[in-house]
């Protein structure tokens, strides 16, 4: 056997594949391009942009957003989406403050309480999607309404109102608070936790994805889950796991919430979930799933951060921040688009 | 091709007159076929005949209402599909069960990934999956350049040869190909009959459904013909021209018939039938 007329046939296509084009077909490319762009950008038109104590701020606030946007992408790349994750992490933070505060005396107890609530609700969304076989988009719909009237029904059925009881007094407070929401001084400038827990999740994730048999599945799940499911692939295992990465990561933002100050505000979080959302989009997550990366969230989470605070830099008007998200992702998502009609070429 | 004590010692896997119903449909009625080790077994038939069925008994999706199923001369009844991969049979269905948008030797590999180091460095072994990817291809006679590239870049042809490799890696003894050729072109399907033979070539038994007599009858080694459920021939190479087996193929009788019906309409193609090699299927 040869392969005389298999091998021509493919020199013809590898002369198309340009280097650059192999360079535009990498996940992440768009949004460093953006980055960049937008980094430039806020460098020219606000002055106090480039300071050091700026580049702080603006890490900090990827870093809060980025936490969530890498698991998130993964479960992207897997094919499904949560709603509920933007609330999910008031509930965490709530769950915490309040089991502490009513049941024990050290606040270590209710983070731990937390942490096992919280993965009960991301496997509650896993489970429920596999089971009865919904749109995630539906499935995860109920469970953000639902955590929503949780979160403000308990709190004032315990509180009486809408914010938790301060536990700031609390035994265990101290070290839950350089944990999750302390402040590290680098030179003279103000670095919070956030930022590493952050660059460990992504590293993380990364791994997971591009180096690990999990990650392979995720890929295939969110690609073909039939074609994966007749390999041997476990289909379901794989999707309930992401929910329960998406969990931990709402667990770790919660607890962030909740030992920056020490009281939670039961109403927020609604909202951030599409934020989430976009951040793994503009990092090149398809949101068809199957393709995409953790990297590029945490580009997606840089350009939010830098766009936030640059804007507030630029001492314009806050309001023009929306629209720059939108636009970006609309570039985001045009750029994907082109990007699977060419790996998708000839299939 | 060389005789091996193998092909002496029986078939490796064997239908004994069987049977499936659907509730009180009869999808499948006293079938028998048997699938020799280095042999290609053609089944042959037109939609609705019944060959997806049998796929599937095949394949362990379904299991059979009456008649034997026989594993290696073993009466057997397959849980599911895993249990027929352990068994050494491999299905490469039509859909082929490969993702478009990840890398081949990711494809290759999907849902048996080797891996390497302990714990929680447990990680895929990387080198070896895109060296193993690379030589096995190469081995089917297609010279992949570039492992990394998306499996949806690859034309249909292709793909469907990868899957077959990927099959033959995986220690299968006997490998089912639904309709290989009915979504490619000519040269495409001339392409993937090759690899079917080389498969066959390195010893494995092959089952090829197909409705295109004219692929069939240059690579097989045995035809099962079926029509509405029920198996209407069953031959050697030896004792069917490819004449003859185009026209039990295209329905015999009822195709006289049909010519004669026709017979006033101006048709450049007579039913010979090409229709199969335009991707119609």
């Amino acid at each position: 056997m040869s392969g005389s007329t298999a091998a021509p046939e493919l020199d013809e296509r590898l002369v198309h594949t340009s280097p650059l084009r192999k360079l535009l077909g990498r996940p992440e490319l768009g949004s460093v391009v953006g980055a960049a762009a937008v980094f430039l950008f806020f460098a020219i038109v606000a002055d106090s942009f480039l300071q050091a104590s700026s580049f702080g701020t603006v890490l900090y606030a990827a870093s809060v957003l980025g936490i969530m946007a890498a698991p998130v992408a993964l479960l992207m790349i897997g094919g499904e989406f949560d709603l509920s994750a933007g609330v999910l992490v008031t509930s965490s933070a709530l769950i915490s403050s309040m089991f502490s505060y009513q049941m024990t005396a050290n606040v270590w107890v209710g983070v731990f309480v937390s942490l096992l609530v919280t993965l009960a609700i991301g496997a509650f969304n896993g489970f429920m999607l596999t089971r009865t076989k919904l749109p995630s988009f539906i499935i995860t719909l109920g469970t953000f309404l639902m955590l929503t009237g949780l979160n403000l029904g308990f709190t004032k059925l315990i509180s009486g109102t809408v914010s938790t009881k301060a536990i700031g007094d609390m035994e265990g407070f101290d070290s839950a608070h350089a944990l999750f929401a302390s402040t590290l001084t680098v030179g003279s400038v103000e670095f919070k936790v956030t930022i590493l827990w952050w660059i460990a999740l992504v590293a993380l994730a990364t791994w997971i994805l591009l180096r690990t048999r999990f990650g392979n599945w995720i890929f295939a799940v969110g690609g073909e889950a039939d074609a994966a499911r007749a390999v041997g692939v476990p289909v379901i295992r794989t999707k309930i796991g992401l929910y329960l990465g998406v969990a931990f990561a709402a667990w770790i933002s919660g607890q962030h919430l909740l030992f920056s100050y020490d009281v939670v505000q039961s109403g927020e979080g609604v909202g951030n979930e599409l934020t989430y959302i976009i951040a793994a989009v503009i990092g090149g997550c398809l949101i068809t799933g199957g393709y995409g990366s953790a990297i590029g969230s945490a580009v997606g989470a840089f350009i939010f951060g830098m766009t936030s605070k640059g804007i507030v830099y630029a001492e314009w008007n806050p309001d023009w921040f929306k629209f720059f998200l939108g636009a970006m992702l609309l570039l985001a998502t045009l750029l994907n688009a082109w990007v699977r009609k060419r790996a998708e070429a000839t299939a | 091709m060389t005789a091996t004590p193998e092909e002496t010692a029986g078939p490796l896997v064997e239908l004994d007159d069987v049977s499936k119903f659907y509730g009180n449909i009869k999808a499948l009625e006293h079938v028998s076929l048997e699938v020799h080790a280095g042999e290609i077994t053609c089944v042959l038939g037109d939609n609705g005949a019944g060959k997806s069925t049998l796929i599937k008994i095949i394949a362990g999706l379904h299991g059979h209402d009456a008649g034997r199923f026989l594993i290696e001369g073993e009466e057997t009844a397959l849980a599911n599909p895993r249990d027929a991969l352990d068994r050494g049979i491999a299905t490469v269905y039509q859909d082929l069960a490969v993702v478009a948008l990840m890398p081949v030797w990711r494809n290759f590999f999907l849902g048996s990934e080797p891996t390497t180091g302990v714990g929680p460095f447990k990680r895929l072994d990387v080198r070896k999956m895109r060296e193993t990817t690379r030589t096995e291809l190469l081995r089917m006679g297609i010279d992949l350049r570039d492992v990394d590239q998306p499996i949806g870049t690859l034309s249909g042809g292709e793909r469907q040869c990868v899957a077959i490799a990927r099959a033959v890696y995986f220690g299968a003894k006997v490998l089912v190909l639904d309709e290989p050729t009915a979504a490619l072109g000519v040269k495409q399907s001339g392409v993937v009959l090759k690899y079917v033979a080389a498969a066959r070539d390195a010893g494995l038994g092959v089952v090829l459904i197909t409705h295109n007599p004219h692929h069939a009858h240059l690579v097989g080694d045995r035809f099962v013909l079926l029509k509405r459920g029920v198996m209407s021939g069953s031959h050697t190479k030896d004792d069917i021209t490819l004449d003859e087996l185009t026209r039990q193929m295209a329905g015999g009788s009822e195709l006289e018939e049909l010519s004669h019906e026709l017979e006033r309409t101006p048709t450049p193609t007579l039913p010979g039938s090409h229709g199969a090699k335009d991707g119609t299927s």
